[in-house]
Formats: structure tokens, sequence, C-alpha cells
């Protein structure tokens, strides 16, 4: 069975699902460096937001990591399922009585259902950000000669609740989005190094550490930047 | 001390099963659990009922035979315990214990509490050996050196009794906390070398055919583990496997 593809096997589906989370641990880096930003745009009208925007959209190697970020997301997403849909058929009678709690984490044993509510704010983050950015209708603004899409109007006003009624449920869901993710980090992130087999006594407990940091601070970080936009327009 | 047990009844592989309540009477405290099941039983053998199939052998807690998922937990609610070395004083007078068979499609009930584990063995069939050619004058074992530490690690993997409380407990029913000792203990030592990168492939290949569900990495199997196996060895075959496939050896 594991000689026809390579992932066929059980591990492989999981080296899969380490590499392309921890890839997306990376994505997040990325992705907050670039929202910590909306913090003090309104000092400059939004200008260094974008044109950061237009150069993420145009610049070629950071196309390259685009693509390799939605491949990630769509692949880690049908492992996930696959895995999941497997462990199901592993166990076709359930305990009439069971106390996982006992022995292993929340977050550890629930990663399918975080997973899937990250996925539920991901379709509609994307709706609201990224496909507005790239097919919507954006007002262009002009910077020294140079015409670049205003996408920091189009943030500002999505947050803002005299601009957009359902700012205050879409703040709600993005809350939720970034706890759920917490969740999925705090398990996630170290449960990768241990997929590919990356463990050590003297490592180890380092990296369980800088995963619980992680999962903690970046979405406190992702929420705190988008309830400070909601704020200091309401 | 009186005990209301539910206990699941399978009549056979192919039958339905349902949890069925039992009194227990005139239990004490130094009573091993299997022995309370051995004073229900004979208590159903005198009513002309159909006594309890349960695995056990050697009650010391060292041949893996004994099972049961007892009140949610692999082999009951003490923590390196088989369920022979579990006393009936570690429950509460009057309290309601469930009895439940290992859970894993793998592990199909063969009756009652019993569960056919002859997946373990095929999985040790497919490569959890050393292949040695005796000459009939084999050296001194003192002549290859082990380090300790090296050593420390395989006994610890090859105390793995190979219960299957890991599958039991395993919310993915994964085997993984038992191939990875199986195969630890070899991959540790001088004399696994030669095979160590095809007995990963073979053996992982097996786990996969009998129908084991998915590592998630809960860490509830070395948890529940009579005899504490570690999740150092799923890292080692994780990495041997890679290895393996990565080099094509």
């Amino acid at each position: 069975m594991a000689q026809n593809g390579i992932l066929q096997s059980s591990l492989a589906k999981k080296y899969a699902m380490a590499v392309t989370g921890l890839f997306l641990c990376l994505f997040l880096v990325g992705h907050l460096a670039g929202n910590l930003q909306l913090l003090t745009a309104a000092s400059d009208g939004g200008r260094q937001f974008n044109e950061y925007a237009k150069f993420m959209t145009t610049f070629p190697a950071v196309k390259v990591l685009s693509y390799l970020t939605y491949f990630s997301v769509l692949f880690h997403l049908v492992d996930g399922v696959v895995l999941s849909l497997q462990n199901r058929k592993a166990r076709p009678v359930r305990y009439a009585m069971e106390r996982a709690s006992t022995n292993a984490g929340w977050s550890s044993r629930n990663m399918m259902l975080l997973g899937t509510i990250v996925l539920v704010f991901l379709v509609t983050h994307m709706q609201n950000f990224w496909w507005q950015m790239h097919f919507g209708e954006v007002a262009m603004i002009d910077y020294d000669g140079e015409s670049v899409k205003d996408l920091y109007t189009v943030v500002a006003a999505f947050f803002n609740p005299e601009m957009n009624r359902w700012a205050l449920p879409a703040i709600g869901l993005y809350l939720l989005g970034q706890f759920a993710l917490g969740f999925h980090l705090w398990h996630g992130f170290s449960s990768g190094f241990q997929s590919v087999g990356l463990r050590h006594p003297r490592y180890t407990n380092i990296i369980s550490c800088l995963g619980k940091a992680f999962s903690v601070l970046v979405p406190v970080l992702f929420s705190a930047i988008v309830v400070f936009m909601y704020i200091t327009q309401a | 001390m009186d005990f209301t047990l539910k206990i699941w009844r399978q009549e056979g592989p192919q039958e339905q099963g349902r949890m069925e309540t039992y009194p227990v009477t005139g239990i004490t405290g130094d009573m091993s659990f299997l022995e309370m099941m051995d004073v229900l039983n004979d208590q159903l053998i005198r009513d002309g009922q159909d006594p309890v199939a349960f695995d056990h052998d050697c009650r010391e807690g060292i041949c893996g035979m004994c099972s049961m998922f007892i009140n949610g937990e692999a082999h009951g609610p003490n923590r390196k315990t088989t369920t022979c070395q579990l006393h009936m004083r570690s429950f509460k007078d009057g309290e309601t214990i469930y009895i439940e068979p290992w859970r894993a499609a793998a592990f199909p009930v063969v009756k009652d509490l019993a569960v056919d584990r002859s997946a373990f063995d095929r999985i040790i069939q497919s490569g959890g050996y050393v292949s040695v050619n005796s000459s009939g004058n084999p050296l001194d074992a003192n002549a290859i050196p082990v380090p300790k530490a090296d050593a420390d690690d395989a006994f610890n993997a090859a105390t793995c009794i190979g219960c299957g409380a890991c599958v039991a407990t395993c919310k993915n029913a994964s085997a993984m906390l038992f191939v990875s000792a199986k195969v630890s203990q070899f991959a540790l030592l001088p004399q696994g070398q030669p095979e160590r990168m095809s007995r990963v492939q073979r053996m992982v290949d097996q786990m996969d055919k009998e129908g084991f569900g998915n590592c998630t990495n809960t860490g509830a199997c070395e948890v529940e583990c009579p005899k504490g196996i570690s999740l150092d060895n799923i890292a080692r075959m994780n990495r041997d496997y890679l290895k393996s496939k990565v080099t094509g050896e």
C-alpha cells in the first residue's frame, strides 16, 4: 500500500500535515508583521500600508510564497479531512464511557473542530479583504505619481461601525477565529515537530514553550489590531 | 464492598453487543480487578448464566494479556498499572463501574471483553525481529559494545507488553506507540542496524494495512501505557521512516 504513492502511508500524511502546518505558521508571522502597520496607518492616511499591500501582491518572490501558502492551506485541509475520516473508520464502535480529558489536552483532541472554525473564518476573511484586493473595486490613490490600490480605506471602513453595520458581528467572528487558531496552534505547533521526528531531550521543551508562546501571542496581536481599529473609529 | 457493573456483552464477532448491568457483592479491597470479575463469573455460572469472557494470563502485570476499558480508561484509573494489578481499593464502595472491550476496527471483539489482537502479531511478523543466522558458535554478547544510554532506551522500549492499551485509549485507535516501541528496541542496538530501514517500512506498512488510525500526538497512549513507553519512540520511528523513504533504502 505504502509503496504505491508518497502519501499512502499514515506517516507520510502526517509529514505533509506538519510541513504545511509549520509553513503556515511562518505565513502567520509575515501576515501579522504586515497587519501591525495598521496600528500606525491612520497617521499617514494608510500610505505605508497601501504601498506594502502593493508590494505583497506584485513582487515575484512574494507571489511564489503566496501560491505556496494557498497550496499549503488546501493541502492541510484535504489531508486533515482524509486523516480524520480514516481515524473515524479505525473506531467504528465508540466507548459508552470515555474519560479522554484524563490523558490528553482538549485542543489536541479537537484539532478538526478547531481547524473547521479557522476555515470558516478564513473563507469570510478572504472574501472581505483578499477578494476585494484582487478582484473587487478598490479606489486608486496616487503616491508621487504611482497609482496604488487604497486597501487601507477598505480595511478601515470594514471595521468602522458607521460605515459597516456588520462591523461588530464581523469582529466577533474574527475573535472567534483567532481563538480557534490559538487553540489549534497550542497543539499543532509542537505536534508538527513530533510528526517529523524532531524530538530531543534538550530541545523538545524549548519547542513546546515556543509553540505555546506563539499560539497565544499571534492570535492576541491579530485580535488587538482589529479591536484597536474598531475602538479608534467608533 | 459492593459494585454495580455495566459490562459490554457480545456473543460473537458478528453479533450485536449491548451494555448489561450486574451487581456484585462481598468484594474486598485487596482483590484484583480480575478477581472481582472471577467473583462475578462464579455468580453467573451458579445462576446458570453465561460468564463474561475476558482475557487474562499471568496476573503479574507482565504478559500483556489482560485488557478492559474500565470507567473510560484503559486498564482503569491507575497509571502504569495493568488490569490484573489494579485492586478494588482503587474504587469507591457502591460505585458503578463501566467495563468495555478495547474499541478498534483492527481489534475485533471475539466475545464480550475479549478482542482479537493478532494484528499486533502480524506487525511483529512483518519486521519485529533481527535476522541472525546462528553459526552455533555465537560471539560473546559483550564483544559488541553498546552505550549505556542506548541500552537503557532499547530496554525501556522492549518493556512494551503489547497489551494494546495505546490503541484502546487513542482517540484514533492508532497503534503508533506499540509499533514505535517494537521498531525502537532494535533501532537502538547494533544488531538492529542492518535491517533498520526496511524494518520500519515493513512494520509501518503492516500497521496501516491492519486499519489502525493515524497519530495526532495527543500523548494519551503514553499516559495510559502500563509500561510507560515514551513518545520518544514515536518520534524515532517518524525519523527513521522519513529517512528510509528519502534515502530509498
